[in-house]
Order: C-alpha cells, then sequence, then structure tokens
C-alpha cells in the first residue's frame, strides 16, 4: 500500500468524501463517535483533502421530519476534527433547515469548509449563510440541489448569484441520481464557462451512473468531485470513492488519493456498519428515474410499512407533485392518502 | 363608524390587507402608505379611493389624528423606526414584519392577552398557520418537543424572507414555544417552484409522552382548526391528524408517540392568487387583530 497522504501530490481535482453526511441518511443517522473517527482516519490517511461531517440534511437537520441523530452532529464533527491530521473538516447547511448560529458553532471546533445547499432555483435564500461563512473564515460553497430540476441555463444564472454572494467553490448536485452523462456534460461545460470558481460535481447512483457522470464532469472541466465510502449515501447511494480513484488512475487522472487504502476503508470500516447493501433496487431506481429526492427512500420505506401501501406508489406519487429536497412530510401525507383510497376502493368493490 | 386605520407598505402584503380591510366592518381603512409613487398597490389603492401617500412615516406625522391604528408590512428593519414613531404619536402599531418590538400575537391562543399593548407582532406566516395546532396539543398533554415544517410556492416567498430566511426559522420556533406551549421548539420551511405553485403546506409534529390520551389530542387539533378556519377560510386540514407510533428520540427526550398534523391554506386570492396561503394567513391574521383591538378600545372608551 503506498502513503500519499504526507506528500501533498500535485492532484487533477479535489475529492470531497460524504460518507459521514450524505451516508447518515443510509444509516437513519445512527452514526456514533468511534465510526466517525475510524471512518475519518481512514479516509485522511487515504488522502482524501476533504471529510463532509453532518446529519445527512445538514446542520440542524435532526428532526421529526428527517429523523433524529442518535449522536449530536457537534460531538460528531468534534470527534472528526480531532481525528484528523490533514483533511479538512467540511458541513453541509441547507438554510431553512439550519441557520448560521450553526455555522458559528461549527467554525468554533475547527470546520473549515461550509456547504450551503440549496434548491437549484433558489440560490438567492443562500446570500446571508455565504457571506457569513466567509466572514467567519470557511470556504463557502454554494450547492445546487436536484440539478436535472433545472436547465443548464438556469444552473448557470443560479451558479453566477452564488458567485456574487462570495462562494469560492459552486456545486451542483444530483440529488435523484437522475441525470444521463449526456445531461452532466451539458450543465457542467454550460456553467463552467460562464463563472470564474471552480465547479464541483456530486452524483447519486440511481441510474449507476455515479462513476462515469463524474468523470464526464471532470473531463468538461469540474474541478471537485464527491463520493463516500463503499457509495453509502441517500437513495440508491453516492460515487463510490474507491470505485472513482480506481477509474481515475487507470484514466490518467490524479485524483490524489489512494485507491487501495480507499478499498480497505470501504471493505473494513464502511461495509460492516451498513444495515442494507447500498444497491441500485427497484426503489432506488424509481428515485433516479422519476427524479425525486434520494433521501426520501427509507421515509417511504418506512411510511408504506406503517401505513399499508406501495414504497413505489408513494415514490411515484412524489415524483408527479413535483417535490423538492426536504419535503419528508410529504410523504405521510401521500402514505395516508393512498391508504385512504385503497380503503374506500375496497369498501365500493 | 369603525377605527380608522391605515396600512404602510405597499407590497404583496400590504396590498392585500387592503382587500380585507375593506371588507372589515370594525375598521375604517383610510390610507395605503408606500414610499414608491408608481407602485402597483399605491394605483390600486387610489382607485379604490382610499388617500396613497408616497411619503412613508411622514404621512402619519402629518396627520396624527387621521389614524388610531397602522398596520406596518414594510420589512423588519423600517419597523424598528416606524415604531418609535408610532409610539410617541400613541398609535396603535400591528407588525407584519418579523421586527418583534412587541408582543407575538397568534390569535386563537393569546389575541385578548394583548389587547391593550401599544406595538403587537404577528409573527410570521408558518408560525400563524402551525402554533395553534401546537396551542392545541398542548392544552391536552404535555408537548416536549415540536415541529412545524413550512413549504411555500417559491413565487410566493419575497425578498424580504428569502434574504433573511433564518429569521423565519428562529422566530417561529420561539413562537412554537412561548405561545405554543412546546417545550423545545424547531421550525423548517422549504421553498417549492413547482408550476403551477403549490398551496402552502405546513406540517405540525408535536412528541406526544406516554399516558397520552390520544382521542382528547385528535379532537383538540380539530377544535382549533375551525377556530382558524374562523377568520382564514382557507384553512384546513389535508388529512386527519395521525398518532404514529415510535419510540421517537426527540430533543425533549424519547417519547412513544407522535400526532403529525397536515395542514393547508389556499388563499382568498385578494392580490395574489390562491397559491399564496403563507401571505393570506399573515393579513387574515392582522385583521383580526385589528378588529379585537377595535372593539376593546370601543368598549374602554
Amino acid at each position: 500500500m503506498t502513503a500519499v497522504a504526507n506528500e501533498a501530490p500535485a492532484r487533477d481535482f479535489r475529492l470531497i468524501d460524504s460518507t459521514l453526511r450524505d451516508g447518515s441518511h443510509a444509516i437513519s443517522h445512527q452514526y456514533e463517535v468511534a465510526q466517525v473517527e475510524a471512518i475519518v482516519r481512514g479516509l485522511d490517511a487515504a488522502g482524501v483533502q476533504v471529510i463532509e461531517v453532518a446529519h445527512g440534511d445538514g446542520l440542524g437537520g435532526s428532526s421529526f421530519n428527517y429523523g433524529f441523530s442518535k449522536v449530536s452532529e457537534l460531538e460528531l464533527v468534534e470527534a472528526a476534527v480531532n481525528a484528523t491530521t490533514n483533511a479538512q473538516i467540511a458541513c453541509l447547511l441547507v438554510p431553512g433547515i439550519g441557520t448560521v448560529d450553526d455555522l458559528r458553532r461549527v467554525r468554533d471546533l475547527g470546520v473549515g469548509v461550509a456547504r450551503i445547499a440549496v434548491h437549484c432555483t433558489e440560490a438567492d435564500i443562500t446570500e446571508q449563510h455565504i457571506k457569513i461563512a466567509h466572514d467567519l473564515g470557511m470556504e463557502a460553497v454554494g450547492f445546487l440541489m436536484m440539478a436535472h430540476m433545472n436547465t443548464p441555463e438556469g444552473l448557470l444564472q443560479q451558479a453566477r448569484l452564488l458567485e456574487s454572494y462570495g462562494a469560492d467553490t459552486i456545486y451542483i448536485a444530483d440529488s435523484a441520481g437522475a441525470l444521463t452523462t449526456n445531461e452532466v456534460r451539458a450543465r457542467v461545460a454550460e456553467i463552467v464557462g460562464g463563472i470564474n470558481v471552480p465547479l464541483g460535481v456530486h452524483a447519486h447512483q440511481n441510474l449507476q451512473l455515479a462513476v462515469a457522470n463524474s468523470i464526464a464532469a471532470y473531463e468538461e472541466g469540474a474541478r471537485n468531485l464527491d463520493g463516500t465510502s463503499a457509495g453509502l449515501g441517500a437513495g440508491a447511494g453516492n460515487c463510490p470513492t474507491e470505485i472513482l480513484a480506481a477509474v481515475c488512475e487507470k484514466n490518467g487522472i490524479i485524483s490524489g488519493v489512494d485507491p487501495l487504502a480507499l478499498m480497505d476503508v470501504a471493505e473494513e470500516i464502511t461495509r460492516p456498519l451498513m444495515p442494507r447493501a447500498q444497491v441500485v433496487d427497484r426503489a432506488g431506481l424509481l428515485l433516479g428515474y422519476a427524479g425525486v429526492y434520494g433521501s426520501f427512500l427509507l421515509h417511504a420505506q418506512k411510511a408504506a410499512e406503517r401505513y399499508g401501501v406501495s414504497q413505489a406508489e408513494i415514490l411515484l406519487e412524489l415524483g408527479a407533485r413535483k417535490a423538492v429536497g426536504g419535503q419528508e412530510d410529504m410523504i405521510i401525507d401521500v402514505a395516508v392518502e393512498l391508504a385512504r383510497k385503497h380503503a374506500a376502493m375496497e369498501q365500493t368493490s | 363608524m369603525g377605527l380608522p386605520v391605515a396600512i404602510i407598505g405597499s407590497g404583496n402584503i400590504g396590498t392585500d390587507l387592503m382587500y380585507k380591510l375593506g371588507r372589515s366592518e370594525q375598521l375604517d381603512l383610510v390610507a395605503l402608505i408606500g414610499i414608491d409613487p408608481d407602485s402597483d398597490g399605491l394605483a390600486r389603492a387610489r382607485a379604490l379611493g382610499y388617500e396613497a401617500p408616497a411619503n412613508g412615516i411622514d404621512w402619519v406625522s402629518e396627520n396624527p389624528n387621521a389614524v388610531k391604528l397602522v398596520f406596518d408590512a414594510t420589512s423588519a428593519y423600517v419597523h424598528v423606526r416606524h415604531a418609535k414613531v408610532l409610539a410617541e404619536l400613541g398609535i396603535t402599531a400591528v407588525d407584519l414584519t418579523p421586527a418583534a418590538r412587541g408582543p407575538k400575537v397568534i390569535p386563537p391562543v393569546n389575541l385578548m392577552e394583548h389587547l391593550d399593548a401599544p406595538n403587537v407582532n404577528m409573527v410570521t406566516c408558518g408560525g400563524q398557520a402551525t402554533t395553534p395546532m401546537v396551542a392545541a396539543v398542548s392544552r391536552v398533554t404535555r408537548v416536549p418537543y415540536a415541529e412545524m415544517v413550512s413549504t411555500v410556492s417559491s413565487k410566493s416567498a419575497g425578498p424580504g424572507t428569502r434574504q433573511n430566511i433564518d429569521e423565519f426559522t428562529r422566530t417561529t420556533s420561539k413562537a412554537l414555544e412561548e405561545i405554543g406551549g412546546a417545550e423545545i421548539g424547531k421550525a423548517i420551511i422549504i421553498l417549492n417552484p413547482a408550476e403551477p405553485p403549490i398551496l402552502m403546506r405546513n406540517t405540525v409534529f408535536c412528541a406526544l409522552p406516554d399516558g397520552t390520551d390520544h382521542d382528547a389530542v385528535r379532537e383538540s387539533v380539530i377544535s382549533m382548526v375551525a377556530d382558524v378556519a374562523k377568520y382564514v377560510p382557507g384553512y384546513r386540514l389535508k388529512q386527519e391528524p395521525v398518532i404514529e407510533e415510535g419510540p421517537f428520540n426527540t430533543p425533549g427526550g424519547v417519547v412513544p408517540h407522535r400526532v403529525v398534523v397536515l395542514l393547508e391554506v389556499e388563499g382568498a386570492g385578494d392580490y395574489l392568487p390562491t397559491y399564496a396561503g403563507n401571505l393570506d394567513i399573515m393579513t387574515a391574521a392582522a385583521v383580526r387583530v385589528g378588529e379585537a383591538i377595535a372593539t376593546h378600545q370601543e368598549v374602554s372608551a
């Protein structure tokens, strides 16, 4: 195994690992301190530059609507900061869920990167958060979610707004894993040509395209890529960092991370804590197919069990209603309504 | 003769309020005051025969006896200045901004406590929609933790909300605690850009401790919905209140159940279309407060 962490190699792009944020969805926000420490140490030693830690729905996400964290995210963030040697710790904040008070708290703990996430048409609610992240001395990343719901031109316009507020980096997130490779290329090419800060792409696996889309994004000029260990994440999971690193190496793209070390982390630390295999099953594929927010998956499963309706039916209805990220409460609404409809149909028949 | 009142702020909220005040028997709208003579709101006010000055709060200072109560639909920053002027003139202020200079008022819960206050605050649209539900639960059981999620159409979220979305979550979560009676409150707001625009939706979750009478919770919620619907006709339950089984590890402790109240608010369509129930619930609640103050002053006089 090669040790690359301390050599600060020249890299062709920056890898941001979100196992401890997006991956939190897949384990219903039940991370414990020891797991966080082990993952951070493993990723840090493998050469990952930025490690994101937070509730899956960002700081302040612990709630009825998104699920309560087992351990307070501040405790987990603090553990991550203490466990890292080289990697920076990042936090995600969704305005409307968390506030700048949360940013201040994690800054005090030593978090260096603030990712301010917003639905891909609503960038203008992030101005305050991006400015304050900057004032606090953090790198401010503007993060546009559900990027399949806006056109390349529309995304560029939103990216420019983020840039005008002072974002140091801009991201588009395929939060539903709904984008095809051509669609990713078109979006990245359009945005890269119209902004003066680096662009990043956060891919999901619902159409089994996360790695291919990330490589395509790189080829079109994206210089930040997101992944998670073993693909642990919302919905069908994220771009698996160990696979991305392996593909990069074969393509001659310098990721600066050690694929073998990442494979060890995935196999020995991440997989053992997974409650279910991170695969593209029917529900996972449906999310990407219907363009539904990945985090809805497990909440829809729970509601389906509770109300005796089909998870697939719930997910399709959420797509039809054009639900956006954060509207987990709509899952209960849909499930109750479906149950009522079914009961009414049984009565009439 | 009703109580003479004016509105400051000729944007969406002020203009919508103008139409609602036009139907009030206890309140006589005298003027819609703006700062831009070309604004759509002022043009509409002129067409309806109201005074429509464009010199802001100065109009009130120059005509100190013209009105007894002013609805402020400007912004939190501006209201801080207005609050001072109005207090000096002895004019009651109903504040529709998040400035919160006076006590927060949620009509079906605490209106009667603040009828003599010189300045009352209308909290937020989401606060108006959800605090009554938390209060409905907390009047029959202890509520260690309550949470609201408000989803509004992107089109109905104005620049004031967008520039300071944290103000919404902070003010609303406080209202769930101070007025709703929850020990810990949390507020979440989501903007949805779907076309055609969605109606305002609100979901309220309350933690239910062991031993809670679930039927009493349901009945109390249904009866409170009816109380709000008296002054916001488009306010309704999307589904019957549901009790879900946990356990839930809330910040207020582990509880065995939660109640989920799913609400939607259809606007009256006075100024913005009916999807903007978030705007409607603020203006309708403000009218309700103004009318109660008018009745109270009449009785006291």
